[in-house]
């Protein structure tokens, strides 16, 4: 920019001045400080990666695939995942077939067809309060709604159930935003050559807000992948029992992967602590894999307007 | 723009465009079925509050009320002690925010006000992915990392103690405090930064005394959203605190400690009652009522403080 001595040395002048003469060490602290707190975070995510990966390594090494398909039990050498898989996969797939349909139509509702009316203000609140609500306060809601009064059990179907409830308002949450991102033009566009509000938001505004709405949906699956607290509280086995079917797991006992976590993390023998790595890992394996290809998903489909 | 579409043998009239029968009951069909959905998270919060308070209410009804200011929480022998699991909790939530309040706010005004687009699109994500480990994986980093060689040796507490549980409940709400506190500094006008870079500030000096105070109402707002978090915050506290079978009032953090919500797994895995013991099941609702009050309160509050945000800019 400032190639002439003239220009430079007017600007080293003012600067010098303006600086009281000199840099300023202070501030290159505070950039540093600054700084140290994102890679204090960095590091805490390596160690605590390379620590579980390195205590698994016994379990990956001796059996990797007696590991994943073996039922739990309480001798060390011979417990396996295989339940907590199962058990996970099943109530991923009720979250997914409750909470993202009436999660992406109450946002449409909201964004879409509510006016500013008091209604639609307590509802919006409500949502936003909703996603502030401890999961483990969650789970009471199913043991007393799900388990007791509707008569379900400690079954999966309660566990389904209740972490569909929980991931409900994140769903309309970052579905909203990735509605409130469409503009408005399309919208006109399609009421201009006269669609119907549904056909203007099946045509127009979900096919431009998809995107934005699987990262978030997507995101929200990994969450509830994730939760163990309301699972205890319905009733998800955090122990050893027999039975795995998936069918046994609807009407009967069951587990999770994070509840497996849970258990194990109970025992203290060397034998358990790298079980539990191993199961982390595999929990970890998913989770990671799921954000990544959410961030992969927003990078490559991410307009500008 | 050219209409390449259009058709000439049949030009369009009103009468094509108006909305009749059929596709007017499918818009009502389909339009509360919206409304459905959305009017069930009023459904939901009914529902959970309804849950809560019946039982908390029995229990409050029921229990002997000396047994809720007894010495410690043991529900297998009748003892609420609620004190117990609010110190618990407050202890622990404090440890954690002592750890993300500088991690977090130093990262938010980072990313916010120095980071480079380059230095943003790696570290940005390295939040993201400590945002999205589960807490039971934290919960299990604590008791076998951070109490045994961080808490461990400094202060030779036992393996289970609050501040090992409290050190990772701060690294778990350290992204949330960063990114929410993030955005409050990015959405401060630059006419502020550009105002005074004009009248000579530094660098640091506008970062600290003009976006910062700025954005303070965020700031707030992120930190009230971290406590409630914490408090909140359940397999944490569970595996690593080590109150599993109740415990002792205890203030101080190198000690195992028992919070509400690690009071409420106990009783839910059995740990800490025995079957059908009178109020066990009723007393899981009472401390569930009271974590809803605590974090709602929170969460109300730091709600208004975001609306100022928006409000001011």
């Amino acid at each position: 920019m400032a190639t002439g001595a003239n220009v430079l040395s007017t600007r080293e002048a003012v600067e010098r001045r303006l600086h009281a003469g000199g840099g300023d060490p202070r501030g290159l602290v505070l950039q540093a400080a600054l700084l140290l707190s994102l890679l204090i975070a960095l590091g805490v995510l390596v160690i605590l990666i390379g620590d579980i990966l390195v205590r698994a390594i016994p379990v990956f090494a001796e059996r990797p695939l007696d590991f994943l398909t073996s039922p739990l039990s309480s001798r060390p050498a011979r417990a396996g995942i295989l339940q907590g898989i199962l058990g996970s996969v099943l109530l991923m797939a009720f979250v997914a077939a409750l909470a993202l349909p009436l999660g992406i139509g109450a946002a449409v509702y909201l964004e879409e067809y509510a006016r500013d009316t008091w209604a639609a203000r307590l509802i919006r609140t409500n949502i936003r309060n909703l996603a502030g609500v401890p999961s483990i306060v969650y789970g009471l809601l199913g043991l007393a709604l799900f388990v007791s009064t509707l008569g379900l059990g400690k079954s999966a179907i309660a566990g389904g159930l209740t972490l569909a409830v929980l991931v409900l308002p994140i769903v309309v949450i970052t579905t909203s935003e990735a509605l409130r991102a469409v503009p408005n033009s399309i919208r006109e566009a399609a009421l201009g050559v006269g669609a119907t509000r549904w056909e203007m938001i099946r045509s127009h505004v979900l096919p431009y807000a998809a995107p934005g709405i699987l990262t978030g949906t997507i995101l929200s699956l990994a969450r509830a992948f994730g939760e163990t607290a309301p699972l205890l509280m319905v009733g998800a086995i955090a122990g050893t029992f027999s039975s795995g079917g998936i069918g046994d797991m609807l009407t009967g006992s069951y587990t999770a992967l994070p509840t497996v976590v849970f258990n194990w993390a109970g025992y203290s023998q060397d034998e358990f602590r790298a079980l539990t790595s191993a199961a982390i890992i595999v929990l970890l394996v998913v989770i990671l894999l799921v954000n990544a290809s959410a961030i992969l998903l927003r990078n490559r489909y991410d307009r500008k307007w | 723009m050219t209409a390449r579409t259009a058709r000439p043998s049949a030009p369009l009239t009103v009468a094509d465009l108006r909305i009749t029968g059929g596709r007017r009951q499918r818009e009502r069909l389909i339009r509360a079925f919206f409304l459905g959905a959305a009017a069930l998270s009023i459904v939901i919060s009914v529902a959970i509050v309804f849950s809560l308070l019946g039982n908390a209410l029995y229990f409050l009804i029921n229990v002997d009320k000396g047994a809720l200011a007894t010495d410690g929480w043991f529900p297998r022998r009748d003892m609420y002690d609620i004190a117990t699991i609010v110190a618990g909790t407050l202890v622990i939530s404090s440890v954690a925010m002592v750890v993300a309040t500088p991690l977090g706010l130093g990262a938010g005004i980072y990313l916010s006000e120095y980071a480079g687009p380059r230095v943003r699109k790696f570290l940005k994500p390295v939040l993201e992915i400590l945002a999205s480990i589960p807490s039971v994986v934290l919960g299990f980093f604590a008791l076998t990392w951070i109490s045994l060689n961080l808490v461990q040796p400094l202060t030779g507490a036992p393996l289970s103690n609050m501040a090992a549980a409290g050190l990772a409940v701060g690294i778990l709400i350290t992204p949330l405090v960063a990114s929410i506190s993030e955005d409050a500094m990015h959405a401060v006008p630059s006419y502020l930064r550009e105002a005074a870079y004009g009248l000579g500030a530094r660098k640091r000096t506008t970062s600290l005394k003009v976006v910062f105070p700025a954005a303070i109402s965020g700031i707030v707002a992120a930190l009230l959203l971290g406590v409630s978090r914490a408090i909140g915050e359940t397999m944490i506290v569970s595996i690593a605190a080590g109150g599993t079978g109740g415990s002792l009032f205890q203030l101080n953090p190198f000690e195992p400690g028992q919070t509400m919500t690690a009071a409420m797994t106990a009783l839910a895995i059995g740990s800490d009652s025995v079957r059908g013991a009178a109020l066990t099941f009723e007393s899981l609702f009472f401390v569930g009522m009271l974590l809803f009050l605590f974090t709602l309160a929170l969460n109300l509050i730091s709600d208004a403080f975001v609306r100022r945000v928006r409000r001011a800019y």
